[in-house]
């Protein structure tokens, strides 16, 4: 019936139609249609964005404190070039209501226009989670120049270790949520091919998860390089794990310092590190690494995802800006029993984490620390400011050593406006 | 929600070799069937809601395989779905169906009349009886697939129709996200309670979205009538209680499933239903009655036998642990029921259910007493 309806009423103007004949029974007829734009328009009106609206109320995350019922309703409808959809950018915030010590960002972007087609509701997300930047008026620096770094040696006594990561994403390709099994292995292909011509210290070799042997896995377990499929519903809910491990790898050089991951949360998590606290050759080798890997892209015609209001654009509006979390593990033992350490961090804007990473507790006297900001800062001065700032934690604990008081610092200032 | 898959028109920029899934390690209904020419002729298609070739098939490229059974590792997002991805859902049918063919009919009865016994199941043996099904409402799109509005007329329309019923089957629904601690902890005690579904072979197909939002459960007072709404299908209808009446329980579950269809149909919607697959469902494995029937019964020497699979073949029946699907079995105790799904009707199937746990629960007896049970084998059903 459904089909010699749509035979009898083709060439007639559908919302004419529609609006004539009363959307509900007419929808329903049209919903078996074949002609997929039909049944759209007809679904469009059965539903309006009220009845798709969220149920937000035990939430507690960035996305859930800025949608609005009008800004859903401005945005359901519309689609980035690649066609992805509010809907999938805000599904793992509402799969997740919230983590009740870390308010979680709720959303994803599933290719570089999202941050465009939903500005209504990405900007004031980023401005929540970014300390009020506000990507329409402000703009974001990017320096990566390490020998600006002062004093970024720490004392071995203390550090354990030092680390730098951050994101690249490759412009052109839709980021790990919205990306067809095609697009992902088109990025490890470029990005494999151009690690390829990395040289000297920074000569290594790719291990696809598909492919690696057991020996592979079992060294890099033991490197603690491995990374496996997400468990965390934060991203699974974000469709980040689909076709694993299709197309993802891990990539390090031979002196296992310089590590990439591809196809996790976002195309690429270039990570520096070293045992130790030579933070200033960490972020030297850092430096160096990316724009070496840059230029190998460039010549090859792909670029990185970058404009001057987001800095580089990465899958979580989190890692907005430099992506870059610049920390070390770092024996505090009076000094995280003393009650002032929280306070302490914040005014150095570092955060404290389990030396298992972001969803672990500390175990010890042994703790991740790091800084808070990513988005409004440029790389040195956020990894000048992890430098200052363990330096201070690391003269706290040897004062409380020496019995001796120690001070809060005055809190930093946040970006300039 | 832009209720079309433009989505899938960007992947066609590329060659259907360069996004052709990786299933070299799969062994699922779906990686059996699927072939590289078969994807470059489907992979262009959607049904009218949008439905892809890539949404029917994700959860059986994220899930590559189970230990205990073999997996169907493709999903049904709307009625259409069957129709437009034929090509690849017939032959996932025949492979799942022992043998059913795409002109072959399937035959409804739940006329509980027609079942011969089934009352009388030793109580020494079997512990409860359960029957289920699924059901979904046409004009809706199905839960892999659904928008947060459908999925929330579904529940409406449900809540309504359910709140019609009467006399041994008047009851109360619970809607997942407005339930109190102590109607969860009821709910837990009475074995009723579904929650999010952690399984990667449900979660991967997109099922497990905005919940809990339109999820929730309706029960009988008396506990013995059961409908799960919006979980892995529409609607989960359950009949069960302990004990081994399974015609009483079957019974109860006709008169309920005609009742609850009346009241949907005088509310203007009907179940999907045709003459090919029987009742449509979400996943193909649960086409044509989508019926489940079983026990949950003793049998620690029978388990123990050498020819225990063979004889449950025979039966065709299946074994399962206590705890569902994704079990093992503990302490003798076994979750017995028909394997079968389509190509025989609701009463053939508990039919032979019924027999074939009557005959099991003798050779347990005769095992008891240490005799031999080779007489006893079964012919191949």
């Amino acid at each position: 019936m459904a089909n010699s309806f749509t035979r009898l009423i083709s060439g007639r103007n559908t919302a004419v139609l529609l609006a004539s004949l009363g959307a509900g029974t007419m929808a329903t007829g049209y919903l078996l249609s074949e002609n997929s734009s039909l049944a759209a328009e007809a679904k469009k009106m059965l539903y309006p964005p009220s009845s798709d609206f969220p149920d937000l109320r035990k939430h507690n995350n960035c996305m859930a404190s800025a949608l609005t019922p009008a800004i859903y309703a401005r945005l359901r409808d519309k689609v980035t070039p690649n066609n992805w959809t509010l809907d999938q950018c805000i599904q793992t915030g509402v799969d997740n209501p919230g983590h009740p010590f870390i308010k979680t960002v709720g959303c994803v972007a599933g290719d570089e226009e999202t941050y465009e087609v939903f500005a209504e509701l990405f900007d004031p997300i980023i401005k929540d989670r970014h300390n009020g930047y506000d990507p329409r008026t402000m703009t974001h620096p990017t320096d990566l120049d390490a020998s600006k770094i002062t004093h970024g040696v720490f004392d071995d006594n203390y550090v354990l270790s030092s680390r730098v990561r951050t994101g690249r994403s490759i412009r052109g390709l839709s980021l790990p949520p919205a990306c067809s099994r095609a697009e992902r292995r088109e990025v490890e292909r470029v990005v494999v091919t151009a690690l390829a011509g990395l040289k000297e210290d920074l000569a290594g070799r790719y291990y696809s998860l598909g492919e690696m042997t057991e020996r592979e896995q079992q060294q890099l377990i033991d490197d603690h390089f491995l990374f496996d499929k997400p468990v965390s519903p934060l991203l699974t809910c974000a469709f980040m794990a689909r076709d694993w491990p299709d197309a993802r790898g891990i990539w390090h050089n031979n002196e296992k310092t310089f590590l990439i991951w591809v196809n996790e949360e976002d195309h690429t998590r270039v990570i520096s590190m070293e045992k130790g606290g030579n933070m200033k050759r960490v972020f030297e080798r850092f430096c160096r690494g990316l724009k070496q890997v840059e230029h190998l892209i460039q010549e090859r015609g792909w670029e990185f995802m970058w404009n001057e209001h987001l800095g580089y654009v990465l899958t979580c509006p989190s890692n907005l800006g430099t992506g870059l979390r610049a920390g070390v593990h770092v024996r505090l033992p009076k000094l995280s029993k003393d009650q002032r350490f929280s306070k302490i961090l914040d005014n150095l804007r570092l955060q404290k984490r389990g030396t298992g990473g972001v969803d672990t507790a500390a175990t010890g006297d042994t703790f991740d620390i790091s800084n808070n900001d990513r988005l409004g800062k440029s790389e040195v001065e956020l990894v000048q400011l992890v430098v200052d700032g363990v330096n201070y934690l690391i003269e706290c604990e040897k004062r409380l050593e020496r019995g001796q008081d120690i001070k809060v610092p005055a809190p930093i200032a946040q970006f300039r406006k | 929600m832009p209720f079309g898959n433009t989505h899938n028109e960007m992947k066609l920029k590329f060659t259907s070799e360069q996004e052709y899934p990786d299933l070299s390690k799969h062994n699922n209904h779906m990686a059996k069937v699927l072939t590289p020419a078969m994807y470059e002729g489907l992979r262009s298609k959607q049904t009218p809601s949008g439905f892809t070739l890539d949404d029917v098939i994700q959860t059986g490229i994220d899930n590559p395989g189970h230990p205990f059974i073999m997996t169907v590792g493709c999903v049904a997002g709307d009625e259409e779905t069957y129709e437009v991805f034929k090509e690849l859902l017939d032959p996932v049918i025949e492979d799942r169906h022992g043998g059913y063919k795409p002109s072959d009919k399937h035959k409804t009865d739940l006329n509980p009349d027609n079942l011969k016994g089934g009352d009388d199941l030793d109580p020494n043996y079997v512990l409860s009886s359960r029957v289920r099904t699924g059901r979904s409402v046409r004009g809706f799109c199905l839960p892999p697939h659904c928008s947060r509005g459908e999925r929330r007329a579904v529940e409406k329309l449900s809540i309504e129709a359910l709140a019609s019923l009467s006399g041994d089957l008047n009851g109360k629904y619970y809607a997942l996200k407005n339930m109190t601690d102590a109607e969860q902890q009821q709910l837990i005690d009475d074995h009723f309670l579904f929650d999010k579904p952690v399984s990667p072979l449900l979660l991967a197909s997109g099922m497990g979205r905005d919940w809990p939002d339109a999820r929730g459960i309706w029960h009988n007072d008396n506990k013995t009538f059961l409908v799960w709404v919006n979980e892995e299908d529409h609607l989960r209808v359950i009949s069960m209680q302990k004990g081994g009446n399974m015609k009483e329980v079957f019974n109860r579950f006709c008169t309920g499933l005609t009742k609850i269809e009346t009241l949907f149909k005088e509310r203007g919607h009907a179940f999907m239903w045709n003459e090919h697959l029987g009742y449509v469902l979400t996943c193909p494995s649960n086409l044509g009655t989508g019926l489940r029937a079983g026990v949950h019964v003793k049998l620690p020497n029978m388990s123990k036998h050498a020819k225990f699979e063979d004889v449950l073949k025979r039966l065709r029946l299946q074994k399962r642990g206590t705890g569902g699907v994704d079990t093992a079995a503990v302490g003798g105790v076994f979750d017995i029921s028909n394997a079968d799904r389509l190509g025989f009707s609701e009463v053939e199937l508990v039919q032979m259910m019924v027999d074939g746990i009557k005959l099991l629960i003798e050779m347990e007896k005769k095992l008891e007493k240490g005799q031999s049970i080779d007489d006893l084998i079964p012919a191949q059903k």
